[in-house]
């Protein structure tokens, strides 16, 4: 079935014609949320509606959380989307749209995420043995049942299945026209003139692709290929930290101070008669760091049994 | 209010409609509030442009850089106080100019200012100063209009791009007529907010002159004690002019509420209470308070919406009149439709909304980060290793001060860090290694004065300039240090370390940001030296102005000793594998991001990254 000849249900178009429609576009810096964006004001424009859209630079871009506000209407005064009254939520990123969910109406608003998953540096901060990263624990079908009416794709992998992953923004306006009372063609002619000219045949693909996705009663993919180890790592029960023993043969050390000044958690200092001490013992995960790199093997790192099981 | 453009709220009228000048066939165009901004600008003939970047108001002097060479000079210049004595210059010069800047900008350019508003203008002189309410990207959430007040300067505040667009156009009038620089205030929500704007056509005064006139022009204090009535004077024909100007919308509605906004603001309170009287003025400062006076007599309670400080509230007060404002929006942070509503339910106007129950989620922190590659990694690695003290400055690598580099101790603003450094060893009170660190575009634009005086006053510190070759925070623009110009033409090119040893600076070392040993050799080196030593820290950022891709580099699984040495980095490429080797996770790298920058490989004990075999 091509979603072209499909007429889509549009929940979005007209519904109240004095009040605007409201979409939040959210993703990571440097995903493209600006360009989803434009494409759909200009779209809204060229339908003859009043559009504001309205985004913020700076700090964001440097892979922090992203989000840009496109009202449009018969008249739109404020350029930003009160909480809680956001027609649909779209995310580009999954643990952004989980980040932005509560900007969604409590009653019919739409919720269109990518359930591709960027784990952010700090999520793997904790260091402690057996530790999870931390990221988003909801599952896509756990947020799409929560809010009624949600689509969460695998638009990375079904972009990577097209020839490119550069193109799932344009999987998820794909899905974003089926509920929105806009031509499918009216899209691709927007869309045309926002990618490059030799990708138009790709970008024709990947719309229609997120679209028949969007149209075809699926909500949740079949088998959501997300970044496994998250997936797996958030799964994992937190174990309680095991125990573990940092000692220090004094006479070995020769106060090179290599494993001060690298230890993660800066644990480590040197003592008035020059030599390594555990200053912080609470904060020592037992990485094994200093034991490594100690060049006179003055460091042991000594487990519980019960830890050594558990590797 | 005979004079006053009324309309019923009900009625769909574009804001700026009414002054916007008549020409046969208006284009228009969807623009942000500064490409409106600018527009406006090029559209009042302004010969002159310069500005310092500053999130929000950086994309106002790249769109004026966008409009033909022959019509206008726009640069950027080394801070904003150079960028506003540019303006000045070619205002004294006979032709329009304007200077853009982000509100603490305003700070650096404050000298200037203070003198300016005595001595006037000659071309007619608009500054554009944008706010961020909220602090977005910024150290602070000053407001301007009080800025405006303390000089005494016209606040013209438009509400949506196309009002900015007009505004600024007949700023340049209003400069000329009242004699008096303008500031445009924006905020970030208008500055980057995209809307439909009807454009006009560009007319270019006739060409002025400089006159000759020390009394206006040389501000000693002969001729300055003649000049601060002036300001008195001028103060009340804007006065005047503000209670008819076209701008001022009076939408007479609800008799029993009305509202005082100007501004962004103005469409909130449309968006919650379409049916009150409103009475929207163009400026902030000064206020057309027999206006303002009518206006409260109309209706019979008076709230005044406003972002940030009560600026208007506390003058109107201050007049005798019964309002009120502050008592229910809050003085911190960004208003937004949500805030309003807030406000006006706490105040008994509007009804409570039912609470919604927030789901409850639990998505991840995610702060920025310094990109894969980042030059400044390296840097700060160093620094942590060293177990310095850091005085920290205003640019991307604030970011270090976060987990897992926090090695940034303190940042004040612009410049400050080596200044900062100085008073914490004179302070005598600090045992660790004191080091300033700041940015190439930084140092140039407030870090040479306070790098001379740590010479002059033998201070023993350390400055790392970390010289990336662009400003990168704002978006890379470029600066007196890449040898290029706001248009892109070549031009000289600051040497870092020839201005450095200009300085007096004894101990000088330019390092290669990415080789780990050298640059943690030189720091140590350079804490070790008594007396001011400068490291400059040297690599092309990673984004602009070319986006730098090399072969990426990968984790040979079985080495790894999951040690998380290289976690230390915060890279964003680098992430937790399936693999364990004794509990911990072994590490893992995201080809996609990895740029090939090597600090990685360079870090890790066990020699287990390497560039991948394809």
């Amino acid at each position: 079935m091509n979603a072209l000849d499909k007429e889509s249900a549009s929940p979005h178009g007209n519904r109240d014609a004095a009040r605007p429609t409201n979409v939040l576009i959210v993703g990571v810096g440097g995903q493209g949320v600006l360009m989803v964006s434009k494409v759909l004001a200009a779209l809204c424009q060229s339908e003859g509606f009043e559009v504001k859209q309205s985004e913020v630079h700076g700090m964001a871009k440097r892979g922090g959380s992203v989000f840009s506000h496109v009202r449009f209407g018969e008249q739109v005064w404020s350029p930003t989307i009160p909480r809680g009254e956001a027609d649909i939520v779209v995310a580009l990123e999954w643990a952004e749209g989980v980040r932005w969910l509560d900007h969604l109406r409590r009653d019919g608003g739409t919720f269109i995420a990518d359930t591709q998953r960027i784990v952010p540096p700090i999520s793997f901060r904790n260091r402690t043995r057996n530790a999870a990263s931390a990221y988003a624990p909801e599952t896509p079908a756990e947020v799409v049942a929560l809010v009624g009416n949600g689509f969460a794709l695998d638009a990375t992998s079904m972009a990577t299945g097209l020839g490119d992953r550069r193109v799932a923004n344009t999987v998820l306006l794909g899905a974003l026209s089926t509920v929105l009372p806009f031509a499918a063609e009216h899209w691709l002619a927007v869309i045309e003139q926002f990618v490059p000219a030799k990708t138009k045949d790709l970008n024709r693909r990947a719309f229609l692709a997120g679209r028949d996705w969007a149209v075809s009663a699926e909500r949740v993919p079949a088998a959501v290929a997300t970044d496994a180890v998250a997936q797996k790592v958030t799964a994992r029960a937190i174990e309680t930290a095991p125990a573990h023993l940092l000692t220090i043969n004094e006479a070995w050390c020769k106060g090179c101070d290599i494993c001060v000044k690298m230890c993660p958690e800066r644990c480590l200092s040197l003592n008035a008669r020059m030599v390594a001490e555990l200053a912080r013992p609470d904060a020592c995960t037992a990485c094994h760091l200093c034991e490594w790199l100690c060049p006179d093997y003055a460091i042991r790192i000594e487990s519980t049994p019960a830890v050594k099981g558990a590797s | 209010m005979d004079h006053v453009l009324e309309t019923r709220a009900s009625a769909r009228t574009p804001i700026a409609e009414s002054s916007s000048a008549p020409t046969a066939q208006r284009a228009s165009r969807p623009l942000t509030g500064n490409e409106a901004i600018a527009r406006g600008a090029w559209e009042a003939g302004i010969r002159v442009a310069a500005a310092y970047p500053g999130t929000p108001s950086t994309e106002i002097m790249e769109s004026l850089a966008d409009y033909p060479a022959e019509d206008l000079h726009a640069q950027w210049s080394t801070n904003e106080k150079v960028a506003l004595d540019v303006a000045i210059g070619a205002s004294f010069a006979g032709v329009r100019a304007l200077a853009s800047m982000k509100h603490v900008g305003l700070n650096v350019a404050a000298d200037a200012l203070m003198s300016l508003t005595y001595i006037g203008v000659n071309g007619g002189l608009v500054i554009v100063v944008c706010d961020d309410p909220g602090i977005h990207s910024s150290q602070n959430e000053q407001d301007t209009r009080l800025f405006s007040r303390f000089a005494m300067v016209p606040c013209l505040e438009p509400a949506d791009a196309q009002e900015a667009l007009v505004m600024t156009r007949e700023a340049f009038d209003l400069s000329e007529r009242f004699d008096t620089p303008v500031i445009i205030r924006s905020t970030t929500r208008l500055s980057h907010t995209r809307s439909l704007v009807t454009l006009g056509e560009r007319t270019v005064p006739p060409s002025g002159h400089f006159r000759e006139d020390p009394r206006k022009n040389v501000m000693v204090p002969a001729h300055a004690r003649n000049r601060h009535p002036k300001l008195i004077e001028r103060e009340a024909a804007l006065r005047a002019h503000f209670a008819t100007s076209g701008h001022v919308r009076w939408e007479a509605g609800r008799r029993d509420i009305g509202i005082i906004t100007a501004g962004t603001p103005y469409a909130y309170v449309k968006e919650v209470l379409p049916d009150a009287s409103i009475l929207k003025l163009p400026a902030a400062y000064p206020l057309p308070l027999d206006l303002i006076g009518r206006f409260c007599a109309s209706v019979e309670r008076v709230l005044v919406v406003e972002e940030l400080e009560p600026a208007m509230e506390t003058e109107i007060r201050a007049a005798g009149l019964k309002v009120e404002g502050k008592a229910f929006f809050p003085r911190v942070g960004e208003l937004a439709p949500e805030v309003v509503r807030a406000g006006l339910e706490s105040a008994g106007i509007l009804e409570p909304q039912p609470k919604v129950e927030p789901w409850q989620l639990t998505p991840p922190a995610r702060p920025p980060v310094l990109c894969s590659g980042c030059p400044h990694t390296m840097s700060y690695m160093a620094l942590r290793a060293l177990d310095a003290r850091v005085a920290g400055d205003i640019g991307c690598y604030t970011l270090a001060a976060l987990e897992p580099l926090r090695s940034i101790d303190t940042c004040v603003s612009m410049g400050s860090s080596i200044a900062n450094a100085v008073g914490i060893a004179k302070a005598g009170t600090e045992a660790k290694p004191i080091i300033a660190t700041i940015g190439d575009s930084t140092f140039l634009h407030a870090g040479i004065p306070p790098l001379i005086d740590a010479v002059y006053n033998d201070a023993n510190i350390t400055v790392i300039i970390l010289d990336n070759h662009i400003t990168a925070m704002t978006g890379g623009q470029d600066h007196p240090g890449t040898g290029r110009n706001l248009r892109g033409s070549e031009t000289a090119r600051v040497d870092f370390e020839q201005m450095v040893r200009a300085c007096g600076v004894k101990w000088v070392r330019k390092v290669d940001s990415y080789n780990v040993a050298e640059m943690y050799q030189a720091c140590r080196e350079a804490a070790a030296f008594k007396g001011v030593a400068v490291v400059i820290s040297d690599r092309p950022c990673v984004l602009d102005p070319v986006k730098i891709k090399g072969p990426p580099l990968e984790v040979q699984a079985k080495n790894c000793i999951a040690c998380q040495s290289c976690m230390n980095l915060g890279c964003p490429a680098l992430g937790w594998s399936e693999d364990m080797f004794e509990g911990h996770h072994k590490v893992r790298i995201n080809a996609a991001l990895c740029i090939g920058c090597t600090l990685c490989a360079q870090i890790c004990p066990s020699d287990c990254i390497h560039p991948s075999v394809q």
